[in-house]
């Protein structure tokens, strides 16, 4: 699987490490468990098909990817760093 | 048809012509006292202890492919009872007595075979971590030794003592653990949940749950609509698509765990031996095969295939463990759909929907738990009270923060097992 | 039997090897097949359940019953294909699965009570009495089973691993495969082609065909020689493409050095990762068997393979000659081995409007019935016309039909779709993005159309990656692949095998669906149809079609089994070379390494790296003896040790602080200049992550340090706080982890010895507990930090990586002077067990806060990550198993890690379970064994009496629970 890397260009999953689905990018601001923190940590879409999820380059240029992918077919669409605004 | 010896002898004699079907292939009536989602081998083994423990037959087994097809199909057929903490500990024991007899309760051979298991460890923190476990394996009466590195040498000689790049201090040893025949575990459940008349569907496909004021009713399938008065879902991999149409979601990531066999070969390794410095276990068939695993792909994926970056790391564990493995050749390479839960441990459980009820979260260590899940998940659904040893399978632990089983204390959240 | 005159692959040069023990002579690009096929020597091995005899089928990779041992002692390989291994001077095979001489075969009794061994058998007996499954019948099976033999060690031979890129990747350098990579080539892509054998031509060197006016295989080479000339195409022979895998990453296996004798140079195989932007599937198709009654003796041979040794290796299986088939193209079998002066008995085909092609007898509308012969083919039985004949025959033919090689379009998760005029299945469009069928694989079964295909294949890559296709002129060659029909099997009385290799028959797949295993992975599963080696590569259509048959459904209906790589099997040694050994993974070795290995000392992995476990004296013995007396040189004098492993990562920006609050539970906004404070990191479902000291160096700079183990996880989590969670922080972070070398001085006189090594002398003024600064070290600009993982007077001072042996050294050598000197692992170990200093063996994963008494670290004043996690009820709830410390009621008794806590008097077992021993060690300085752990209420019950139960070690203590802090609690000595 390649990962278009923004910063690096087309790279082998090799490099990267996975953390899981995009949500973790809404943490909640609350200080206090809540069902909105149940939701974050544990409670899943888990689609079967396009997802978005965050994945590491750490063997390569360090940043952190949000990737547009399929679960079924694995084809990657797209990745943007999660540093930058959401376009 | 009882299977015995002596009937393999006089069918064989008559031409093998007297063979009878191990299941019918029934249409769904349009009413069940229970249906179950998916027909693996946890939905197979409740289906039959439904029916053997709680005499409940108005059962239907419903499954969108064949009988047997996901996860109990290709796995690397593990069996032990070596878990650490308080819940899995009661369970997979309670698990492994259900194998011990399993060839009798089924009238099918499974093949469980206790070769033992062990497990390697590679430092002095390990190695307490190792005796931590096996400790509570003999608290909740189950069997282990600590082997020191000469104890390991004298029962695996073959490994590499010498030259490895983390040598073994040792081993734990888990007697009683050992393999099974993973197909047949399925088709024995299949034909006992079947000889005692529960309608196993196969290509019936749930596309949706029926409920009705807080109270689920019935489902809807490819084969049309079946009212039920209670509905257990038992789909592993795909629990978060069967869980959303009941407008569930669940603490549930689905991914991909590669598994490898080899060709034939005759006998090398007699155990299951499992290595401490990365995620490796083999174990050679029956047939011959050496059949092992190691991680998962480590990415959300329905696939059910992996790639080649984490099969290669799962050879390279092998290779510095036990080199002669370098002469035998990966005949085949498979993946599976693994409901990861965010501690690693597996739920069993009611839901908010009255009748309504969930089995899911076994990730990649569910071929082991089927009878012990079969027989727990009948048990709730039959009684609405959770079996003694399921009882901490709750869903609601991960809110609470009560009574996580994060066995591989990396983390009770998403991605780190 | 050899012909003169024949042989593309072979040359006059003579090599002779051994056959089981026997000397065989063959010539210079013989396969074992056809170097034994030449000798006459027709059987080869055994099958796997009824020890059949068994032959030569094919003349590919494909092999399911010439599977032979290669080489001897530890270097013997298992299960290689007789067809594929050439042949060398001083090669040794032999055959395997079978006790006894091959000839004569124990286990071919099975054969005799083959009616009990159907399909499934097994699960249905065994059974009773129960303890004989694991002491007799397991143990029987497993002998029995299994193929090839190997020896319990390592092969001394090793092979290794590259990765290759390329514009198109060709599989198969057949008709099409030949014309897609000239094609590609020729305008500009850069090719890869990579074909299974030792020369590209596929089916070309086993056809009497002629191509533009010249034979087929001399079109082979001149155009291999053309790909050659164009310097963009890297021909690969010898390499078979196992796997197709995401955004085609391909996986091949090249032999280069198992076809000729050992040279220490060469590996024997190398595993190729490629990585092609498109590719041309031209791997051909696979000739099918027919299943007749008693097909499976030594002797019947495909019969495409029965051409390809022909025109191969001059090579024929046999004097008289049969062919069985119902398809024009293995007609040309016939004709070819009458050119050749070989004796054709009879073609047998089952079309009642078949032509013979020539002079030879057609048997049209006929069918093999039944063979005979003992150890290879004698005889076949025809039926036609409502007779039977016996033909006398040593050699029969087969084919009914072919199936394309569509697995690597499979290996995504596609399904070949059934094409029912060709009776074949195809690959499914677009099956793998990027991947483009081409000749045979997709379907074109004359020359013709293969070389056409291979041109529109390469013109479909060229265009996707935006390349100008200028299309070759296509060659002239033969247009017609004759008529066929299909033929699966043949009724009649006996045993009828699909599956060659583990002995399944047409039987075994009707009882299947007999008994309700309908489906066909249910067949597959039951019968082990197309598990064997060759993975039913020529037997897995033929079965599904019986099965089709047996249920009632179509061929479509039924579909296929799932094609999984490897396409052919991949030595796990191949596939991971490099790893054995050491070559596992990296080694990391700190500055000092050389110089505590010199001494002497032990060395143990702590992570990737390697840290010293103790510092022998001469005349020690006993490593606790090394131990106690480093802890008391601490206590006493001073000790040095390295702690360049830990985690270091240097922090900068206006932001850094408000950074380090959010990822630490406790305040760093707060920490002044030229301080250090102790932090805790949670993950963010309110566990302990890691802990550490952070220095603040300046205004904008801290440094942080983690413990060895979390450093690559803590630099991760940093990174995703700062990238995706805090993007509002102004701040930067980079590992210095190797940049520093870092040693610990430790114990009283800790300051006398640095104010040796410092350009400016410190004191307790200048630099207190928990200060830090920029030093010079010998003229060096270093770090100081004074802080204690001992409880002693204590500082770490780190310089430049590369000054760090010397340093080492240096610090060493003047604590030495001072009656101290250096220490290792195991007495860091006692030192921070005996001040409570938690590591890794306490914060394992499963921990809060709360539970190691760190609760009053989570800040109330702002949010942190883990905060509201740790707020869950279920990890603040008292009887939780919190960290205490234990010590032995009796002095003298030893603590265990790992080991259980029960209350005095209560049964062992799990329901009265009450904690566990995390880590213990010998305290010299309080002259009994101490230890922590986690007990359920812990701090709550200090002074209590609780009994450390070790199972496994039968070992029991009675011990009392007390405070985790055994040494100095007041904490003097550290600011001594």
């Amino acid at each position: 699987m390649l990962i278009p890397c923004p910063l690096c260009g087309p790279r082998d999953i090799r490099e990267f490490t996975y953390r899981g689905h995009a949500a973790y990018l809404d943490r909640p601001a609350t200080e206090d468990w809540s069902e909105a923190w149940n939701d974050y940590l544990h409670l899943r879409e888990n689609p079967a098909g396009p997802t978005r999820d965050l994945w590491f380059h750490g063997q390569g240029c360090g940043a952190w990817l949000e990737v547009a992918r399929d679960t079924v077919t694995h084809k990657v669409t797209s990745a943007r760093l999660v540093a930058e605004e959401e376009a | 048809m009882r299977y015995s010896g002596l009937r393999v002898l006089t069918e064989g004699l008559r031409g093998n012509t007297g063979w009878k079907p191990a299941w019918r292939d029934p249409d769904p009536r349009p009413e069940y006292d229970i249906v179950i989602i998916g027909g693996g081998g946890h939905g197979l083994a409740t289906a039959f202890y439904l029916a053997q423990e709680h005499k409940l037959r108005n059962v239907a087994v419903l499954e969108k492919g064949y009988l047997g097809g996901g996860n109990i199909g290709r796995n690397t057929t593990i069996v032990r009872a070596n878990y650490l903490l308080d819940g899995n500990s009661q369970f997979y024991s309670h698990s492994l007595k259900l194998w011990e007899k399993l060839e009798t309760t089924l009238n099918y051979n499974v093949m469980h075979s206790q070769r033992g298991i062990i497990n390697l460890f590679h430092s002095d923190g390990q190695r307490d971590a190792y005796a931590r476990r096996g400790n509570a394996m003999i608290n909740q009466g189950d069997d282990a030794i600590l082997l020191d590195r000469d104890g390991v040498r004298r029962m695996i000689p073959y490994l590499d003592f010498d030259q490895t790049r983390f040598p073994i201090y040792g081993g734990l040893y888990h007697p009683r653990g050992g393999t099974a025949r993973h197909d047949a575990v399925a088709w024995g459940y299949a034909r006992g949940a079947d000889r005692r008349g529960v309608d196993l569907i196969q290509n019936c496909e749930v596309t949706g749950i029926d409920i009705e004021g807080g109270r689920v009713t019935g489902v809807q399938t490819s084969r049309g609509a079946i009212r039920a008065k209670k509905v257990g879902i038992v789909v592993a991999g795909r629990s978060s698509q069967v869980a959303a149409m009941a407008g569930m979601r669940l603490p549930i990531e689905s991914h991909i765990l590669q598994a490898f066999v080899t060709e034939g070969l005759k006998p090398v390794i007699d155990n299951v031996i499992t290595y401490g410095m990365g995620h490796f276990y083999i174990s050679q068939s029956d047939k011959g095969g050496l059949v092992f695993g190691g991680d998962l792909d480590f990415y959300a994926s329905y696939a059910a295939r992996g790639n080649l970056p984490m099969a290669e790391h799962v050879v390279e564990a092998g290779m510095t463990l036990m080199p002669m493995i370098g002469k035998a050749r990966m005949l085949r390479s498979w993946g599976g759909i693994m409901d990861m839960s965010p501690d690693g441990s597996p739920i069993i459980d009611r839901t908010h929907i009255d009748g309504l009820y969930v089995n899911c979260g076994w990730c990649y260590g569910g071929f082991k738990a089927v009878p012990g899940s079969g027989h727990c998940f009948a048990h709730l659904l039959a009684t609405d009270k959770p079996h003694p040893a399921a009882e901490r399978y709750r869903l609601d632990r991960f809110t609470t923060g009560r009574g996580l089983m994060d066995e591989e204390s990396t983390g009770s959240q998403h991605n780190l097992h | 039997m050899r012909i003169d005159g024949y042989g593309h692959r072979i040359s006059t040069g003579a090599a002779s090897f051994t056959f089981n023990g026997r000397t065989i002579a063959a010539l210079e690009g013989d396969t074992v097949a056809s170097a034994l096929l030449a000798n006459d020597i027709r059987l080869v091995g055994r099958s796997f359940k009824y020890h059949r005899p068994r032959g030569v089928l094919t003349a590919g990779s494909e092999e399911p019953n010439a599977l032979i041992q290669v080489g001897t002692g530890d270097a013997m390989l298992p299960n290689i294909r007789a067809t594929m291994q050439e042949v060398y001077d001083g090669l040794s095979t032999r055959s395997q699965n079978h006790i006894g001489p091959l000839e004569r075969d124990l286990l071919s009794l099975n054969d005799l009570v083959w009616p009990f061994l159907g399909a499934g058998f097994y699960y249905k007996t065994f059974m009773w009495p129960r303890p004989f499954w694991e002491r007799v019948y397991e143990p029987m099976i497993r002998r029995a089973a299994g193929l090839g033999r190997m020896t319990r060690k390592a092969s001394p031979h090793e092979s290794e691993r590259a990765f290759a890129f390329c514009d198109v990747l060709v599989i198969g350098g057949g008709p099409a495969g030949l014309m897609a990579a000239l094609t590609a080539a020729e305008n500009g892509a850069e090719v890869i082609l990579a074909d299974e054998h030792p020369h590209p031509g596929g089916r070309l060197l086993g056809e009497d065909e002629t191509i533009d006016g010249a034979p087929a295989a001399q079109f082979a080479s001149s155009i291999t020689a053309r790909l050659k000339a164009t310097g963009k195409v890297r021909v690969m022979t010898r390499t078979t493409v196992t796997g197709v895998y995401d955004d085609l990453n391909f996986g091949a296996v090249e032999r280069v050095g198992s076809h000729h004798a050992p040279q220490p140079a060469l590996p024997q195989e190398c595993f190729w990762r490629i990585r092609a932007k498109q590719a041309v599937l031209a791997g051909g198709a696979l000739e099918r068997p027919i299943a007749f009654p008693m097909n499976d003796r030594p002797g019947i041979v495909l019969a495409s393979a029965i051409r390809s040794y022909l025109h191969g290796f001059g090579v024929v299986p046999g004097d008289k000659v049969t062919l069985f088939t119902a398809n024009d193209d293995a007609h040309r079998t016939a004709l070819d081995l009458m050119a050749a002066g070989v004796e054709v008995a009879a073609v047998i085909d089952p079309r009642h409007d078949a032509k013979a092609q020539g002079d030879y007898r057609l048997i049209a509308g006929g069918e093999v019935i039944d063979s005979k012969g003992r150890q290879a083919l004698e005889q076949i039985t025809v039926r036609h016309n409502g007779k039977t004949e016996d033909i006398a025959t040593d050699c029969l033919g087969l084919s009914g039909g072919w199936n394309p090689s569509v697995h690597l379009t499979c290996h995504l998760g596609a399904r070949p779709v059934w094409d029912a005029d060709r009776h074949m299945f195809l690959p499914a469009p677009d099956a793998v993005p990027g991947l483009i069928p081409a000749g045979a694989a997709a379907g074109h079964m004359d020359t013709a159309a293969c070389l056409a295909s291979g041109v529109d294949a390469a013109a479909g890559a060229l265009a996707a990656i935006g390349m100008q296709a200028a299309r070759p002129s296509l060659p002239e060659a033969n247009e017609d692949a004759g008529d066929s029909a299909p033929i699966w099997s043949v009724k009649g009385k006996g045993r009828a095998w699909l599956d060659f290799a583990n002995d399944v028959t047409t039987k075994d797949v009707r009882q299947s669906a007999v008994e309700g295993y309908r489906s066909v992975e249910h067949m597959k599963r039951y019968t082990t149809q197309g598990m064997a080696p060759d993975q039913g590569k020529s037997s897995n259509i033929a079965a599904l079609a019986i099965l089709a048959d047996a249920t009632g459904r179509g061929i479509p209906e039924t579909g296929t089994t799932t094609y999984r790589p490897p396409f052919t099997p991949v030595a796990l040694g191949t596939l991971a070379a490099g790893a054995q050994g050491k070559g596992f993974a990296p080694e990391r070795k700190t500055t000092s390494h050389a110089a505590v290995t010199a001494r002497g000392a032990p060395m143990i992995e702590a992570g990737l790296w390697y840290r010293p476990s103790y510092m022998p004296l001469p005349g020690e013995t006993h490593w606790r003896e090394s131990c106690d007396r480093e802890v008391a040189m601490v206590r006493n004098a001073v000790g040095v040790v390295d702690v360049s492993t830990l985690g270091k990562i240097e922090i900068f920006g206006p932001d850094a602080a408000a950074f380090l609050d959010f990822v630490y539970t406790n305040m760093f906004s707060t920490l002044k200049v030229g301080r250090v404070r102790y932090g805790l990191m949670l993950r963010e479902d309110g566990h302990v992550m890691d802990d550490g000291t952070t220095a603040r160096l300046g205004e904008h700079h801290f440094m942080m340090t983690t413990t060895t183990a979390a450093a690559g996880q803590v630099m991760t989590h940093l990174e995703f706080v700062s990238q995706a969670l805090r993007r509002d922080l102004d701040v930067r972070f980079i590992s210095a982890t190797e940049q520093w070398a870092q040693f610990s001085v430790a114990g009283p006189k800790a300051r006398d010895l640095l104010n040796g090594i410092l350009d400016t002398p410190i004191d307790d003024e200048t630099f207190p507990f928990m200060a830090c600064g920029p030093v010079g070290v010998h003229g060096v600009q270093g770090r100081l930090f004074r802080i204690s993982f001992s409880g002693e007077h204590a500082y770490e001072v780190a310089v430049p990586a590369r000054y760090g042996d010397a340093l080492y050294r240096d610090l060493v050598a003047r604590a030495e002077a001072m009656e101290g000197g250096a220490y290792g692992m195991e007495a860091l170990n006692v030192l921070r067990l005996e001040k409570g200093f938690i590591t890794h063996a306490e914060i394992h994963g499963r921990v809060t806060a709360f539970d190691i008494g760190m609760q009053r670290m989570l800040s109330q004043k702002k949010d942190f990550i883990g905060k509201a996690a740790a707020t869950r009820p279920g990890l603040l709830e008292p009887d939780r198993e919190r960290l205490v410390g234990i010590k032995p009621v009796a002095a003298g008794d030893a603590l265990l890690a790992g080991a259980h806590l029960f209350n005095e008097g209560a049964d062992p077992v799990r329901v009265n379970d009450q904690g566990y021993i995390t880590s213990v060690g010998y305290s010299p300085t309080l002259g009994h064994g101490i230890g922590l752990g986690f007990l359920k209420s812990g701090p709550e019950r200090i002074g209590e009496k609780v009994m450390m139960v070790d199972h496994l070690r039968d070992v029991r203590v009675l011990c009392e629970v007390c405070d985790p802090v055994f040494f100095d609690p007041e904490g003097g000595r550290v600011r001594g």
